[in-house]
């Protein structure tokens, strides 16, 4: 069995192609060159650097696997990189990571394993693949402070018959450790934050450089209207904010709505923020099919805690989730992440939050 | 294991190992000394640019300019000439050129010289009457190489060099005649120019050391600064084994070269009649009538070049597409794209390009491997 390993430079892809080969696979490394400065060349700062992919044919060098860098940066540039613009355009707030697993990592690079003459796509993520008796099971990974199983949601059967991720089976300490006995370059090398795509300054230059319609001047109103100020673009804002809104007012105040139509920025109460439940585009569920009960905890952001939910709809007329109790800050363009446990059972993007305890499916 | 690259480089011959291994040894001085050491390494020295001056026409040994490889030696050129005298010189080249050249005249550009670049058609030909229409009174150098490193096709460029001195006389020829060495006669007579860049480890020389072929009247601005060696041309102590191991390199092509050049062409006729005759629609790219005999350039429409590239390296063929950036990522070749291919079919080429030291049953077994694994990915 051969078994295509996605490094991208850091120290868990580096442990997961030594782990392929310890299991007995043949391996063949990859790093995805997604993103590229004006020269043409991988961009110095960020994660997806030059630096990222040399540290990855080195290990590769040390495995003694063949290596090659895959050019993806079209696909990322259209499908990932436009998308978090055209989010932030309006009103959302996006998570690229998501999409360039959905859209590119576990699309076209898992369709294209088999022509890379391999088996299995493998990747360094923290989740866990378990193969059940009649199918398979996404799992939160053994290290609960680096589970990544909320990026991983979209996986659906066919995806996760072709997919290994080893070192969610391991505490990242471990996975440290084993780099370091294997003599791995990447064994201390920090964790990876930055989006890969931004490189040095902030998210949000990044964003008016490249999607002025994201920084498009508007009001700030409160909740009855009143206008309280002017901002310079959506991108500065998101759901829940109370930093950094550029004006003082007697009480604490949090961004509780985008208005894209109007660039209009929100201002609200701690409760205003509440929200009974959020419809929820792009769901997919692992098995194929939403649980009997409907009962499920939901993952509203990366850094959430699940929360017990119930699911409303099906995938004819779109589905919805109710909260068991109101949560604060849910964000338009966040993924929502249906969890039993620490099983995946699926998830979406929320399109839409709701405050009363009425949606469109009580209709 | 076949290796289809040659084009990107080849296997040192014997011949340049044996005569590099006294420089790496007793012979190391540095040739710019006054001791026997030195002497000794200065001697070599002078004994190889007079017998490559021989071997490539040239009037005088030091018209010979050592460089640090091919691509210093078309800087050299086509910088040198531009900047000489303190002008700012223009030049006129070609759509399909190396990057030596090419981001050459970019450079040349950003410091105001006036840089024409003109297209080629289809089969990556040059019109010659475009060309020489480009060259005006401001031009410093016309740069037009020998053979194309991707596709392989010869330029005329003899004629070319003709016409401008035609049209304009001063105007001096510069050819890149890098991939053509091997292969092809380079010498003054033959390629009728004022200068010529070669690299050793095209031929089966050391890496990091070529030639530039520049008779002393054509004044060139040194683009590396330093001690003054090479009359000033190129400064920097010289790499004396290289140096030596690349005229031991040129010795051996020149003296082999018609048996190679017949060798070569069979093996490549017969990879690319295998590969016609169990593929549908192989497109060979280039100027088939005039085309170097190594080099196969082939569109396989349906296979992405970068996928073939690495299933043939897993079954043993190593082979080349486009050009590899500096993380190994493959480029859209801006050759291909001068020949007006749209971006899709330039991810369809791949560049099989055989040498030296390529066996004579290499073409045909090659492409039975080329031909499986790209029947598995149709």
């Amino acid at each position: 069995m051969k078994a295509l390993v996605a490094m991208s430079g850091g120290v868990d892809s580096s442990v997961a192609a030594a782990l392929m080969l310890e299991s007995g696979y043949d391996v063949v490394g990859v790093t995805l060159k997604q993103w590229e400065g004006e020269n043409g060349q991988m961009p110095l700062a960020g994660c997806c650097t030059v630096a990222d992919s040399e540290d990855a044919r080195r290990v590769a060098a040390q495995l003694d696997i063949p290596y090659y860098v895959l050019d993806y940066v079209d696909e990322f540039t259209t499908k990932v990189v436009d998308h978090f613009g055209e989010m932030y355009v309006t009103g959302k707030t996006p998570n690229p990571c998501i999409e360039c697993n959905r859209r590119v990592r576990f699309n076209v690079l898992l369709d294209r394993t088999e022509a890379l003459g391999c088996d299995v796509l493998v990747t360094g993520h923290h989740a866990r693949v378990v193969r059940g008796d009649s199918r398979y099971h996404l799992m939160r990974a053994v290290d609960p402070t680096k589970d990544q199983s909320y990026v991983l949601h979209m996986l659906d059967q066919e995806a996760l018959a072709r997919i290994r991720l080893p070192v969610g089976e391991m505490q990242k300490s471990d996975v440290r450790t084993y780099a370091s006995r294997l003599g791995l370059r990447t064994a201390l090398k920090p964790d990876s934050q930055d989006l890969c795509f931004v490189g040095e300054g902030s998210y949000r230059d990044f964003i008016r450089a490249r999607f002025p319609d994201a920084a498009r001047p508007g009001p700030i109103v409160a909740t009855d209207g009143a206008h309280l100020a002017d901002h310079d673009g959506l991108v500065d804002f998101t759901i829940g904010q109370r930093r950094g809104l550029g004006i003082a007012l007697g009480e604490r105040r949090y961004v509780v709505d985008l208005q894209p139509d109007t660039a209009t920025v929100v201002l609200g109460r701690k409760e205003d923020l509440l929200a009974a439940g959020c419809e929820v585009d792009s769901v997919t569920f692992v098995s194929g099919s939403a649980p009997v009960d409907m009962a499920v905890e939901v993952k509203i952001r990366y850094r959430a805690d699940p929360v017990p939910a119930v699911l409303q709809g099906d995938s004819a007329n779109g589905w919805a989730v109710r909260f068991g109790q109101p949560q604060r800050a849910v964000a338009p363009g966040q993924a929502a992440v249906f969890y039993r446990g620490d099983e995946v059972l699926g998830g979406g993007t929320i399109s839409r939050a709701f405050k009363s305890q009425e949606t469109d499916y009580d209709r | 294991m076949f290796y289809l690259d040659h084009a990107a480089t080849t296997e040192v011959r014997p011949e340049t190992r044996t005569a590099m291994a006294p420089f790496l040894d007793d012979s190391f001085g540095n040739p710019s000394g006054v001791h026997e050491v030195s002497r000794r390494a200065k001697n070599a020295l002078e004994e190889a640019r007079e017998r490559a001056a021989e071997l490539l026409g040239a009037a005088h040994p030091l018209d010979i300019v050592f460089t640090g490889g091919g691509t210093e030696a078309d800087n050299l050129a086509v910088v040198g000439s531009a900047l000489a005298d303190g002008k700012r010189g223009g030049v006129v080249t070609t759509a399909v050129e190396h990057e030596a050249v090419l981001s050459s005249a970019v450079f040349l550009d950003s410091l105001g010289c006036p840089v024409d670049v003109v297209g080629v058609d289809g089969q990556g030909r040059l019109d010659i009457a475009e060309l020489v229409s480009r060259v005006g009174p401001g031009t410093a150098v016309v740069s037009v190489m020998t053979a194309n490193n991707e596709t392989g096709t010869l330029f005329p460029v003899r004629e070319v060099a003709e016409a401008v001195r035609a049209a304009a006389e001063t105007v001096p020829v510069h050819t890149d005649a890098v991939q053509a060495f091997v292969t092809e006669e380079v010498t003054f007579a033959a390629l009728g120019v004022d200068m010529i860049s070669l690299a050793a480890h095209k031929f089966g020389g050391p890496k990091g050391v070529g030639l530039l072929l520049a008779p002393r009247h054509i004044h060139l601005e040194p683009v590396i600064h330093g001690g003054g060696q090479e009359l000033g041309r190129r400064s920097g102590t010289h790499n004396v084994a290289a140096i030596v191991g690349m005229v031991a390199a040129m010795e051996a092509t020149v003296t082999d070269r018609i048996a190679t050049r017949k060798r070569i062409d069979d093996i490549r006729n017969d990879f690319e009649a295998t590969i016609g005759a169990a593929l549908d629609d192989v497109e060979i790219n280039g100027d088939l009538d005039h085309r170097l005999v190594q080099h196969s350039h082939l569109r396989i429409p349906g296979v992405s070049a970068e996928t073939l590239l690495i299933r043939l390296d897993q079954a043993g063929v190593a082979a080349a597409a486009g050009s590899a950036c500096h993380s190994g990522a493959i480029e859209v070749s801006h050759v291909l794209a001068a020949m007006g291919r749209s971006e899709t079919a330039a991810a369809e080429c791949v560049r099989f390009s055989f040498g030296w030291s390529s066996r004579p049953t290499d073409g045909h077994e090659a492409a039975q491997r080329v031909v499986a694994v790209a029947r598995d990915l149709r």
